[in-house]
């Protein structure tokens, strides 16, 4: 039995490094720029959700509020390097770790919340977060922040001309969030995150402290977050409150991990995949005047996924093999 | 001697409710000690104070001479206290061997150690064929063993049982009296609360007998089960005098 754990995990990883070696490949044969656009950002989807996979899906604390990561991530970047110049890859840490920060302090007070009070709390603070970006002058307020160009460069983080170098970030980013959980989810986090997910008192008596866990699932998915919205920032060039701290943003996150198989490995990237591709392509078809169609398309999909696969989509593969869990 | 396990002079109120008083009981090392009385008397009380659940209003617990009255929960454990709920807290959604590395991971962190403890445990607890499938997924007495496995999986000096032997068949009722001697037999102090006398009688070498928040008597089984303050407290004192 001690065989069959190792074996899953070699396979698991084996596994992601064919698709990723597929996903480097595409790129070759796919020229077409609005696709090359809607690949980005289906890796980006799945990187984030992967990230608030570990919160949400392993530790099992819901928020609906990772806009305010993904945002704090976005204006750490654009604001040091609009108004100091500092590189963005320094922007994509400093966010990162102002996030973490930020998670850990919200935390304290929010992980004393259980069940629907917590989702409630973290949608009301992002709310708060966006209407403070929204009327702070310094940082462009409701105008938002254009982001100086500069010339092409990985240094500079920008490439006017082509869509691959961020292809290829948003590929390496999704690589490094499914690594860390993978690596996370076989470590003493990962089964005190899953133990705390099922039975908090439980996990309390076999020593497990509950609300360290919580704060250090919450400061590792916060930083992840952010290093995506650093990215975001990036890749669109310019930035406000409506485009990186929106409710939206919360959704987006959280739901390929939902469609897919939440507090999976591979559930938010299965979610990501079929969601992200729907949902930019009825945006194009329908235009304009359908926004909010695709929160209607979402609406469907969690409703069949409920009630035909309430584990994710990922239950369509495990289901053959017998006590496979995750 | 000094004693695993000491109460100095317990409390607890729930407002107007007084639940234990004035408990003083040890444990020694190496003991089964059974903890019983009527519905009500106060054990779950006593049970959760020394868990950690909550602190008692008045008094203290000392365990291998460390007072640990004030210390949560996760602090007892890492100390080798380890304990079973009386309703059954699996976690459902993990497999049974995940459910012992929860419990494994307190003494090492290196996985492979975890896990390979874990499955020791698991063959020791008679579960070992049932180590890859879901928890949610075992039947009721096996639910109850995954409870004392995932706790011995902590490497505890001191064993709480909250009636795992309760509402079992006679059968795995004697499956369960066993594994406990074997758990004690490896060196683990047990304290058991129960309901069920005659399941635990034979077992436990001593009994500490609570009613209406205090001790009544301690002592040994035999002579527990013909105390006429017992047979009061259990059946009225109609039958106390027929004794």
């Amino acid at each position: 039995m001690d065989n069959s754990f190792a074996q899953r995990r070699r396979r698991d990883l084996l596994l992601a490094a064919g698709f990723t070696a597929v996903a480097a490949l595409v790129p070759l044969f796919v020229k077409d720029v609005y696709v090359q656009n809607i690949m980005v950002l289906t890796l980006m989807y799945a990187a984030l959700s992967q990230s608030w996979n570990i919160l949400g899906g392993y530790c099992g604390q819901i928020s609906l509020g990772h806009a305010l990561y993904f945002g704090l991530g976005a204006y750490t970047t654009a604001l040091l390097f609009s108004k100091f110049g500092v590189l963005p890859w320094f922007g994509m840490i400093g966010g990162g770790l102002i996030s973490a920060v930020i998670a850990m302090a919200l935390g304290y007070p929010c992980f004393r919340l259980r069940g629907h009070y917590f989702v409630i709390a973290t949608i009301v603070i992002a709310e708060i977060a966006y209407l403070l970006f929204l009327n702070w002058d310094w940082a462009g307020a409701a105008l938002g922040i254009d982001i100086p160009v500069r010339t092409d460069s990985w240094l500079t983080f920008q490439f006017t001309r082509s869509k691959l170098p961020y292809f290829y970030f948003a590929l390496g980013f999704c690589v490094v969030a499914w690594l860390v959980t993978f690596w996370l989810q076989d470590s003493k986090w990962g089964y005190w995150w899953r133990a705390v997910k099922d039975n908090p008192d439980a996990a309390e008596s076999l020593g497990v402290v509950v609300f360290n866990s919580k704060m250090g699932a919450a400061a590792v998915s916060a930083f992840l977050t952010a290093v995506g919205g650093s990215f975001y920032a990036q890749f669109v060039s310019y930035i406000d409150p409506e485009s990186v701290m929106s409710f939206h943003f919360s959704l987006l996150m959280a739901l390929p991990a939902v469609l897919g198989g939440i507090g999976t490995l591979w559930g938010p990237v299965l979610g990501a995949v079929i969601l992200i591709p729907l949902t930019e392509l009825t945006r194009s078809f329908i235009g304009g005047s359908g926004r909010g169609v695709d929160l209607i398309v979402y609406g469907t999909l969690i409703v069949l996924i409920a009630l035909a696969r309430p584990e994710g989509l990922i239950g369509l593969f495990s289901r053959k093999r017998k006590g496979a869990s995750r | 001697m000094t004693a695993l396990l000491e109460t100095k002079g317990v409390w607890q109120r729930f407002g107007g409710l007084i639940a234990n008083s004035d408990i003083s009981i040890a444990v020694e090392p190496g003991e089964i000690v059974g903890l019983i009385g009527p519905n009500g008397a106060g054990k779950s009380t006593l049970f959760n104070l020394i868990a950690g659940v909550l602190p008692p209003t008045q008094g203290s617990i000392l365990f291998n001479g460390e007072d640990v009255t004030r210390l949560p929960a996760a602090q007892r454990c890492q100390r080798g206290i380890a304990r079973t709920f009386q309703v059954v807290k699996s976690f459902e959604t993990m497999t049974v061997i995940d459910n012992v590395i929860v419990g494994a991971l307190i003494r090492t962190t290196v996985m492979r150690e975890a896990r390979r403890k874990a499955y020791e445990v698991l063959e020791f607890a008679g579960l070992a064929a049932r180590a890859n499938v879901l928890a949610s997924e075992l039947i009721p007495s096996e639910k109850r063993r995954l409870e004392v496995a995932r706790a011995l999986a902590t490497e505890p000096k001191l064993l709480l049982l909250d009636e795992v032997l309760t509402g079992l068949t006679p059968v795995e009722a004697q499956t369960g009296v066993e594994l406990v001697r074997r758990a004690r037999d490896t060196g683990v102090t047990v304290l058991m609360v129960e309901h069920v006398m005659e399941i635990v009688m034979p077992l436990v070498d001593r009994a500490i007998v609570l009613d209406l928040g205090k001790v009544l008597v301690e002592g040994k089984p035999a002579d527990i089960v013909r105390d006429p303050k017992v047979i009061s407290a259990y059946l009225g004192d109609r039958h106390a005098v027929g004794a």
